[in-house]
């Protein structure tokens, strides 16, 4: 079901959004396969315990036996019993640059995914659908990597302090004010971590007394940052406007918990594309609430800085709205510019302040020579002030594998949660055993994906993440589709009942009349 | 080529079977386990239907064909 919305004018262009439901078979099947693991996981712990089979995962020491348990808990339990079973999909090496096409160690494993051993082959080529290298600046030759290595003979490759004492190069200075004329804003500051970047510039905007609205399925980090400030959280419903005024209103209206004084300030925290669903912040409605109702709003760009909107500058150009009503914009580097770090854009009192008052300039490194230089040289390309088209036809390269692939997926029959424009293309498989099924497979037809299990995703909707890069060519992507598709027919994975049938790509016959078939 | 494509679909289907039962990532002596257990269950089942299921049948036949004997008895006095 695509949901067009036309909220009273605020989008300039339809936004297709969609997460079909589960079937109702699927999820009983799946937790039929679930509750089968959890027995034999119980059988295997009872050997376990009795010594019946050897032990080789972690356990506490003898004299600790009657301490409180450490791995009696449920996460223990399935890493032992569900996730050993599949890790071979997990941690793989890559031993080349991961572009579009790495190269991967093989291993093998004797014992059933308890320990690994090289086989000594590296198995060349595969099409990595899993880095999230959505321009393509993950490369080992080219303009940046020029750069990049004629700044490191030049500096070096440590830092050896913070920002705040020996650490601020003219580098950063440099790379600053670009990314500040990038985005549109008054002023940026750059950090050496993403993570980092949001667990430790949060605590230095709101603290106690403070209110945090937070989406459902934000980042780790997101989170992380909001539990160290010590202000409240409040969730609402994943992109979910209704939810988040009804949460504005009671807060307005009702004040802090105890006392009833107003709220010292009233933060939104929402990201620019969700990594695991694949769908785009309602940032016009996001916007109006937040001018109705006198909050602020920060933004995690850390997927769509680069990938949305016609020149790359984000989901903000993408609702083509100002960037001035963005509090706070952040984002991450290590995503579209093929380097490592995270940068936080806004107003020059409020990047003033975060250069005093965050934690990450006082104590962590800044970020390190060759990497800066990589992120200045991939924003100039992108900008397209190097001089060539090189960055305006990425960006459009990337749009157009988007949209092809998302319409070839969904005609083939997968589930696909999601926005339309969003490179991020997440495939619902569903049943643990085909987690794993689905890596193995892909890998021995030479194709690298990311698969994602139960701590990362709710228990039955297990799925595989397919990260869209401008560096695929149309060929790569029709391999990989066909392989998807052979995969698809051999596990089952077509789930989607409802079939769209294009109108405007295949040539005209008279019995494609209506546009869905259920 | 009919008896080769039945063998391949059958071989299919018990893959489908291996992937939701999760069997696929067991290890050959849980599985041992687990399809002799899934057979013994399915055998007894299958035998408890040979037995009773012709006596079941019978018997609610014989049941049905007096209720209509009936309703046809009493229909035909009212007739009269």
């Amino acid at each position: 079901i695509n949901h067009i919305v036309h909220n009273g004018g605020l989008y300039k262009r339809p936004f297709n959004e969609a997460f079909e439901e589960t079937p109702m078979l699927v999820a009983v099947l799946t937790y039929v396969g679930y509750g089968v693991l959890t027995l034999f996981g119980y059988l295997r712990d009872f050997m376990r315990q009795w010594k019946i089979e050897k032990c080789q995962n972690a356990t506490e020491r003898e004299e600790q036996k009657d301490f409180v348990p450490l791995y009696q808990d449920f996460e223990n339990f399935y890493n032992r019993n569900l996730y050993m079973r599949i890790r071979d999909s997990w941690n793989r090496p890559i031993c080349s640059v991961p572009g579009a096409k790495v190269d991967m160690m093989e291993r093998v494993s004797h014992d059933y995914n308890w320990t690994f051993t090289y086989t000594g082959r590296v198995i060349k080529d595969v099409i990595n659908m899993g880095s999230y290298n959505y321009l393509g600046f993950a490369q080992k030759a080219g303009t940046c990597q020029e750069a990049a290595a004629k700044v490191l003979s030049q500096y070096g490759a440590g830092v050896c302090s913070t920002r705040q004492e020996m650490g601020n190069l003219d580098k950063h200075e440099e790379l600053e004010k670009l990314v500040a004329r990038f985005l549109g804003v008054e002023s940026a500051m750059a950090y050496g971590m993403g993570f980092a970047t949001n667990s430790m510039n949060i605590p230095a905007l709101v603290g106690k007394g403070c209110l945090i609205l937070s989406d459902e399925l934000n980042h780790a980090s997101l989170v992380l940052g909001a539990r160290l400030s010590g202000a409240t959280i409040r969730i609402f419903k994943h992109n979910n406007m209704q939810s988040l005024e009804k949460l504005l209103k009671d807060a307005i209206v009702h004040g802090q918990p105890r006392t009833r004084r107003p709220w010292k300030k009233i933060l939104i925290l929402v990201e620019g594309i969700y990594s695991m669903e694949g769908s785009i912040v309602r940032l016009p409605e996001v916007i109006a609430l937040k001018k109705k109702y006198k909050s602020y709003l920060y933004l995690d760009e850390a997927h769509s800085i680069g990938a949305l909107g016609p020149g790359g500058r984000g989901v903000v150009e993408y609702f083509g709205l100002s960037p001035e009503d963005v509090d706070v914009m952040m984002g991450t580097f290590t995503k579209s510019f093929g380097a490592a770090g995270g940068y936080i854009g806004g107003k020059k009192e409020l990047i003033d302040y975060l250069r005093t008052y965050s934690h990450s300039a006082v104590y962590a490194t800044s970020l390190s020579p060759p990497v800066v230089e990589q992120i200045i040289t991939s924003m100039k390309c992108i900008m397209g002030e190097d001089g060539t088209t090189v960055g305006k036809a990425r960006v459009q390269q990337l749009a157009e594998n988007t949209r092809y692939f998302r319409r070839r997926l969904k005609e083939m029959g997968f589930i696909i949660y999601g926005n339309e424009d969003s490179p991020v293309v997440p495939l619902m498989l569903y049943m643990p055993a085909k987690i794993g099924a689905f890596g193995r497979e892909m890998l021995k037809r030479n194709i690298g994906v990311v698969v994602v299990g139960f701590p990362a995703t709710p228990i039955i909707e297990s799925r595989a993440r397919f990260c869209l890069s401008a560096a695929h060519t149309k060929e790569m992507l029709d391999t990989a589709l066909k392989e998807i598709n052979e995969v698809g027919d051999l596990l089952q994975l077509k789930y989607s009942r409802h079939r769209l049938v294009p109108l405007l790509d295949r040539p005209f016959d008279e019995t494609t009349y209506e546009e869905t078939e259920d | 080529m009919d008896i080769k494509s039945m063998k391949n679909y059958l071989y299919w289907l018990f893959c489908q079977f291996e992937l939701i039962t999760c069997s696929y990532l067991m290890e050959p002596w849980e599985k041992l386990l687990f399809y002799t257990f899934n057979i013994t269950m399915l055998v007894m089942l299958l035998y408890t239907a040979y037995i009773f299921v012709p006596l079941h049948i019978s018997t609610a036949f014989q049941f049905f064909l007096r209720l209509v004997g009936n309703q046809h008895e009493n229909t035909v006095s009212i007739v009269k």
